[in-house]
């Protein structure tokens, strides 16, 4: 499958005037929400995923378990042609798909639904095991947590397992604005090198790092990046 | 005779083997019995270790990618300890997937209460669209897990036990089965509280109904059994009592009825010993049913 350039028609510069539709703000830097230069990154240039490829069994999977202010997903879902940029006006009301949690049953291009904090990861490491299991070799599943959402046991399960199976298809984006009460000692991107994991620490409001950091070799582990943006004010 | 859990594991290993789209993933209970196909299928046989939300997160991912994932622990450890990914890994991302739990309600007493699970049925009929097999047997164990693992992308619980009847009855996975006819009652026993059923029920004019799969209830048989009435009505269910009360009810909305609902006690029991002893404890032993069977029926005959 080859990665055609998507849609032409939006850059990363409109993805502020998109989310602004949803907010009802005049201007939206993109410091407001903590993902969008990660997300535009694994859009614009690493997922190879299209609206056309949307329910094609080799594509790649992108797992929003951070489903808490969706915003900026929805724009760049938008800005890439998964959905028509005139549904973002509607975000959040009773006739419109796009809700405050993401739900795959009602938006093209979203593969789960989520909200509920520490499921992504564990619906990850089952995506990349079901894909082998198929002789799927050549997607890979990627996942996109807080660090906060790091603080649910389930993560921790998943991440022991995901290290100890080696499975090298699994990727998971840790956007850190250091919003966990406790913090994590020793770092975030040890937790999951110590299970077994390649693992990244980049600024994620850098394109170029972020795209070095995703798209870095990981033979026979799988591969996390964490994302470190300013601290929410 | 093999238990219902050897049962499972034959057959799963076997359907492993023919069906390429079944996946099973275990958090290492019966991981021993599934080690040849676990050689055979290293890919479609999943042991995550000790770790319940990722048992059931894992199903959830593989029926993403389209496999029907079979999600194997003891009751308790399957549907009350994950029960939120139960909720949201399958039903809220629109999937399916087949859990089989082992242990029911006190399959091993002397574990005590952290390996009893009464409240199983109960707790995931809050849920939307899960089908819910209770086997009486380890030959109608057999012939619900395969209509489970072939029922589309169905949500299927099947809940395996230690207890069972001495023979097997021919069921479908869907409707009730009319064991014996009477015209004074109807008592409907689930899974393997039938033969203590039928034991209890001797000579008494009611009608014996055998139900192996709860959700759906089979409004349509029950109604058909109670005909004009009367519509007493007892429930004999494994596990927690009263699980099927609000079922049989509104099943029975539109004509005067009444319903008695026998199964496992709430309180938590706090003793050891064995299955006997504890289907004792709970009234669900052929003399304790046959007393309160009885006092249900003459209690209507005074009104």
């Amino acid at each position: 499958m080859t990665q055609t350039t998507a849609d032409a028609r939006f850059r990363y510069e409109d993805l502020g005037p998109l989310m602004a539709r949803m907010t009802g703000a005049e201007k939206h830097g993109p410091a407001a929400t903590s993902t969008l230069d990660v997300l535009w990154v694994l859009y614009d240039r690493v997922l190879r995923v299209t609206p056309a490829t949307a329910s094609d069994p080799e594509r790649d999977r992108f797992l929003l378990s951070k489903g808490h202010g969706p915003m900026a997903y929805y724009a760049v879902l938008a800005a890439k042609g998964f959905l028509p940029v005139e549904w973002l006006s509607g975000f959040g009301g009773y006739d419109s798909p796009l809700g405050h949690h993401p739900d795959r049953t009602l938006v093209p291009g979203v593969e789960i639904g989520s909200g509920s904090l520490g499921h992504g990861l564990p619906l990850a490491v089952g995506s990349a095991l079901g894909l082998r299991a198929q002789g799927l070799g050549e997607p890979a599943v990627w996942t996109l947590i807080g660090d906060a959402e790091l603080d649910e046991g389930s993560n921790h399960e998943a991440i022991a397992y995901a290290g100890s199976a080696g499975l090298e298809r699994l990727h998971t984006v840790v956007i850190d604005n250091d919003s966990a009460t406790h913090g994590w000692r020793g770092g975030i991107a040890s937790r999951f090198e110590a299970a077994g994991w390649s693992a990244v620490s980049v600024d994620g409001r850098d394109h170029a790092a972020l795209y070095a950091a995703f798209t870095a070799p990981h033979p026979g582990r799988p591969h996390a990046v964490v994302a470190r943006v300013e601290k929410k004010a | 005779m093999d238990t219902m859990r050897e049962r499972f594991i034959t057959v799963t290993s076997h359907l492993l083997d023919e069906d390429p789209r079944l996946a099973l993933v275990l958090a290492e209970i019966s991981m021993d019995g599934f080690r040849p196909a676990q050689r055979a299928h290293p890919e479609r046989v999943i042991n995550v270790g000790i770790r319940e939300q990722l048992l059931v997160g894992v199903g959830g991912g593989l029926a993403l990618t389209g496999l029907r994932p079979v999600m194997h622990t003891f009751a308790s450890f399957l549907v009350e300890r994950p029960f939120e990914q139960v909720k949201l890994d399958f039903g809220h991302q629109g999937t399916g997937g087949v859990l089989v739990s082992a242990s029911a309600s006190y399959d091993w007493p002397a574990g005590g209460f952290t390996h009893m699970s009464p409240g199983d049925v109960a707790l995931l009929d809050t849920l939307d669209g899960w089908t819910i097999h209770v086997p009486g047997h380890p030959d109608e164990a057999e012939a619900l897990l395969r209509h489970a693992y072939a029922d589309g992308d169905e949500k299927v619980y099947v809940r395996l036990s230690q207890l069972s009847n001495g023979a097997p009855r021919p069921v479908d996975g869907a409707g009730f089965l009319t064991v014996r006819e009477g015209s004074d009652g109807v008592v409907l026993a689930v899974g393997p509280t039938l033969d203590d059923v039928l034991a209890a029920t001797e000579g008494m004019d009611v009608t014996v109904l055998y139900a192996t799969t709860v959700r759906p209830f089979d409004s349509a048989a029950l109604r058909a059994a109670v005909g004009t009435g009367p519509a007493d009505v007892v429930l004999v269910e494994p596990y927690l009592a009263g699980t099927s009360t609000a079922a049989a009810n509104d099943a029975l909305a539109d004509l005067p009825h009444r319903v008695l609902g026998l199964g496992v006690g709430r309180a938590e029991l706090r003793r050891y010993g064995t299955v006997e002893e504890h289907t004792a404890a709970h009234g669900l032993d052929p003399r304790s049913l046959r007393e309160r069977i009885t006092a249900f029926r003459q209690s209507g005959a005074r009104r």
